[in-house]
């Protein structure tokens, strides 16, 4: 408790006061900053089950300033570390504040745009969802995102709009000479039978600088909508990333995602799917490579309260060094939401005797008709492949990069948008050096 | 064995699906209500214990106290309870007889042999018995052991925990609290302060038991609790199979029950445990009923030792339960085989740890649970891969069935992997029954229960058929009264 405290009362507070922002912004804000004191703190070491495998206190010790509006990168060194499509929308923020030059114009019939500078009827489309979504929000670092809300991206995509230009939202941070925080934040609304793409990414420009940062991404997808969604985590190894996604599921919507995650010292994926309308639909599929010191947590929850609903969730895991990783899947099934599917996947792939990997794959389940179930695996690569690709003249590093090149395509091969396929295999092809096989003597 | 399932029922609750529930007159020995460092001394000075014991009682009675007062009982588990009144309890209820213990059936207080012979422990047919000794725990005292001459010829050692505090010390103090220490968790700090009596046994280096040991326990006061120790150790080589079966007359209050059982296999032995489990488990409504809060686990400490637990849980309350297995010596083995079953207001929260210490190691889990009614059925596991465990594996297989749409059945696994030539393979499912099975079944004339019981027979075969032969044959008729009534 006695960091946190320090963390609410200390450098935070100072920044809270001296933030300005939108008007319509501010009761959502100051609600925020309000339920902040009494929240639960996540440094909590005993009996703290939402954060039991992820000690945040590293984090929460360095104090972290609000990151001020600097100089912008250029735009090519912008795409020599994130992906990039001149044919997407992208809207590009800099340490939380937007780049304009880093930015395209919405084409189409979807809206997007920055929330403070949102137009009167914007606005009160966005207002009735934003910070709204479900009672989770009542997290320490959703509320902290929220009371440092003063801008962030939003799209509209309107009813039975069928855009097939993805929309990407792109978080950079700059090279930072003391820790800065930024608190990223995105809203979108899909309308009734829509369809649409995004790919969020978060990377950073420096390689070794420390930053810290706390997203908040919010999907409300209404009847019928479907959304393709890429999260791609790929910032520097001194970071810190807390990464929140809540999407709302109305009736036969459907959410496909894939997260891909490399790089913090500490990062998060808070992943929380409600689904609230029958027949809803949400595939949820992830691949975190992790290595020297770096821990990865996957926190990821799916609220089943309607009938007819499916989810699926599907992670894989590759560490190395003396990484660790956790996985902390949950399914609840509330009374009356019969005729559920659910399933769990957790597989990892551990490469050296330093390296963890926790795994808590659960199951509530209160309704009697359903059909939910869950799976982890962890191991080595298969010892007796490798012996026989030895055997048959490929050296071990090579037969080593196979299989975990194997691994690795079940999840990103999954991946429907050509750019960001070739983007995440690059970044993955880069790393593979660093993921030897260390066989324990 | 069968007969046990057909005793009749004297006083107690009106359950008429309870029964076992029958109240016996014997004249008990109470020592008054509450817990204070004075009853500690006094059961210990009934038992007449040497000095260490007491020592070691006192020591968990303070760890108890300072967890009391500070964090209290656990709160993780998803069981639901009104807070217990440990002062409002007895602690220690003994026959009267105890001080001249029998020495043989013929001296056993015969309302006490009627109790047992309702129960089905058949004590007196032990020729048609064959193969099954008998340490019968009555309120905590053991009161007539049978076999015990063909055991003690192989040198080995089956009797109540307080005549091995007597006859074997150096054994007890050697083994007692090493795999259960008294600061383990807050019910084995309460039971190594309390503890009343339980089973002891011991087989010598190279012996193979040639009976499986059999204990009954069973709880007759009312507003008392049972804290029964357990302690088994197969020397080298050695192997045992032990069973136990637990079963608590009606009550209208609830009864507190908090045993610790801990196993310990050296180099090459190997120990089977069986539990059946049908402690009063409360009416329909809820009322009553046995709060089971028992802290089970066993030490595979050798090298190429096994330990394997199988456990049918269709009573209590509330069952709080995860027999362990610490897989210390390399290429050990742990099993874990589970039918849990929650009907009406029933609360299970149960399930395994496998700590993997040793290289090469080894473990299964095998977990049914099954949710009827109102109950509520937790499978809560754990399986650790500690740095050292090179190539150990796990395969945890964890199934629900649903019945009815207001149970409820979690799934609470922890896996944590520290050696990456570890191999685990973690799977679960929940569902109803197959309305598929139940129309074929029910279409060549089978009623909606026989229907019901027969698929769900098959569907635990894999744990039942672990248990001795007698049990198995009791489980499934046990499984199949628990769940009377209950169709979806």
């Amino acid at each position: 408790m006695t960091t946190l405290t320090r963390a609410r009362t200390g450098p935070f507070a100072a920044d809270y006061a001296a933030l300005k922002a939108a008007a319509w912004l501010t009761p959502a804000r100051e609600r925020a900053w309000e339920r902040l004191q009494e929240a639960a703190s996540p440094s909590e070491r005993r009996g703290n089950e939402r954060w039991k495998y992820t000690d945040v206190r590293p984090l929460t010790s360095v104090p972290y300033r609000l990151a001020h509006a600097g100089a912008l990168p250029g735009l090519a060194e912008v795409k020599k570390i994130a992906p990039w499509d001149d044919a997407w929308t992208t809207l590009t923020f800099v340490d939380g504040h937007f780049a304009p030059a880093l930015s395209t114009e919405p084409t189409g019939r979807v809206a997007a745009g920055r929330l403070a500078t949102a137009t009167a009827s914007v606005q009160s489309l966005l207002e009735a969802r934003l910070a709204k979504v479900q009672a989770i929000d009542e997290e320490y670092f959703t509320l902290l995102n929220t009371a440092f809300l003063s801008d962030g991206a939003y799209v509209h995509v309107p009813d039975n709009a069928v855009e097939e230009r993805a929309v990407h939202l792109l978080f950079i941070a700059s090279p930072a000479t003391s820790p800065r925080v930024a608190h990223p934040r995105t809203l979108v609304i899909a309308g009734k039978n829509s369809q649409s793409k995004f790919v969020e990414s978060y990377v950073s420009l420096a390689d070794s600088d420390q930053h810290f940062s706390n997203a908040v991404t919010e999907f409300f997808l209404d009847d019928g909508a479907q959304v393709e969604h890429y999260r791609i985590l790929a910032e520097n190894e001194k970071s810190h990333h807390i990464g929140n996604t809540r999407v709302h599921h109305m009736a036969n919507s459907r959410f496909n995602s894939i997260s891909f995650a490399i790089g913090p010292a500490i990062g998060r994926n808070d992943h929380h799917a409600l689904i609230d309308g029958p027949g809803a639909e949400t595939n949820l599929s992830g691949l975190y490579m992790t290595t020297n010191g770096q821990h990865m947590d996957n926190n990821i929850s799916v609220n089943h309260e309607k009938p007819h609903g499916t989810s699926r969730q599907y992670y894989k895991g590759i560490l190395a060094g003396k990484s660790r990783a956790v996985f902390s899947g949950i399914v609840v099934v509330k009374p009356g939401a019969d005729k559920t599917f659910a399933d769990q996947k957790d597989l990892n792939l551990l490469l050296s005797p330093g390296a963890e990997v926790d795994t808590k794959p659960s199951l509530e389940i209160f309704a009697d008709d359903v059909k939910c179930f869950h799976g982890a695996t962890a191991g080595h690569v298969d010892l007796d492949t490798l012996y026989y690709m030895r055997s048959r003249g490929i050296g071990l590093e090579a037969a080593t990069q196979m299989l975990i090149r194997g691994f690795a395509a079940e999840v990103v091969e999954r991946i429907k948008l050509p750019a960001l396929a070739r983007y995440v295999e690059g970044v993955t092809e880069k790393m593979l050096p660093e993921f030897r096989l260390e066989v324990p003597k | 064995m069968t007969q046990r399932i057909t005793v009749s029922r004297e006083k107690g609750i009106e359950d008429k699906s309870y029964k076992w529930g029958f109240v016996t007159d014997v004249d008990t020995d109470l020592a008054p209500k509450g817990l204070n460092e004075d009853i500690v001394r006094f059961i210990s000075t009934k038992k007449a214990e040497p000095e260490w014991l007491t020592e070691w009682r006192l020591k968990a009675y303070r760890y108890w106290t300072k967890m009391e007062a500070s964090a209290g009982a656990p709160k993780w588990a998803k069981v639901e309870h009104p807070p217990i009144d440990y002062q409002d309890m007895y602690y220690y209820a003994a026959p009267r007889s105890k001080d001249d213990r029998p020495k043989s059936l013929d001296e056993v207080d015969p309302e006490m042999l009627l109790a047992f012979e309702k129960l089905g422990v058949p004590l007196k047919e032990r020729e048609q018995l064959a193969g099954v000794a008998v340490d019968a725990v009555f309120d905590s005292v053991s009161v007539a052991t049978t076999f015990k001459e063909t055991l003690k010829k192989l040198g080995i050692i089956f009797c109540s925990f307080s005549e091995a505090v007597q006859n074997h010390p150096d054994l007890v103090k050697k083994y007692l609290g090493s795999v259960v220490p008294t600061t383990d968790n807050f019910y084995a700090a309460l039971n190594s302060a309390v503890f009343s009596d339980g089973s002891f046994a011991y087989v010598p280096p190279g012996v193979r038991c040639p009976v499986e040991l059999m204990t009954y326990f069973r709880i007759n006061t009312e507003g008392s609790g049972q804290f029964e120790r357990t302690l088994i150790i197969a020397d080298k080589g050695a192997y045992v199979s032990y069973l136990e079966g637990c079963t608590a007359p009606s009550r209208k209050t609830t009864q507190l029950h908090a045993a610790v059982v801990e196993l310990i296999a050296l180099d090459d032995a190997e120990i089977k445990y069986s539990t059946i489990q049908n402690w009063f488990p409360g009416t329909k409504d809820g009322k009553g009923g046995v709060y089971n809060f028992v802290t089970k686990r066993g030490k595979a400490a050798g090298r190429n030792s096994k330990i394997s637990w199988t456990q049918v849980e269709t009573g209590s309350a509330i069952t709080w339960k995860y027999p362990s297995v610490i897989l210390q010596g390399d290429n050990s083995t742990g099993e874990f085989y589970s039918v849990a079953l929650a009907n009406n207001r029933q609360q299970a929260d149960t399930g395994t740890k496998m700590i993997h210490i040793g290289k090469n190691t080894k473990s299964t889990i095998v977990a049914k649970g099954i949710s009827a009614g109102y109950g509520c059925n937790t499978y809560r596991g754990q399986v650790k891969i500690m740095p050292g465990a090179d190539n150990a594996t796990n395969s945890t297989r964890c199934d629900s069935l649903l019945i009815g749409p207001k149970c409820v059945v979690n799934t609470v696994p922890y896996i944590e992997v520290r050696n990456p030539t570890a191999r685990l393979e973690h799977e679960a499912s929940t569902s109803k029954v197959s309305d598929d099975q139940m129309f074929y079944l029910q279409s060549r004339g089978l009623s909606s229960e026989d229907a019901q019981h027969m698929i769900i027979t098959g569907w635990s075969r894999e744990v039942i058929k672990e248990l001795p032969f007698e049990f198995a044959v009791e489980a499934n008729q046990l499984l199949k009264v628990s769940l009377e009534g209950a169709v979806a």
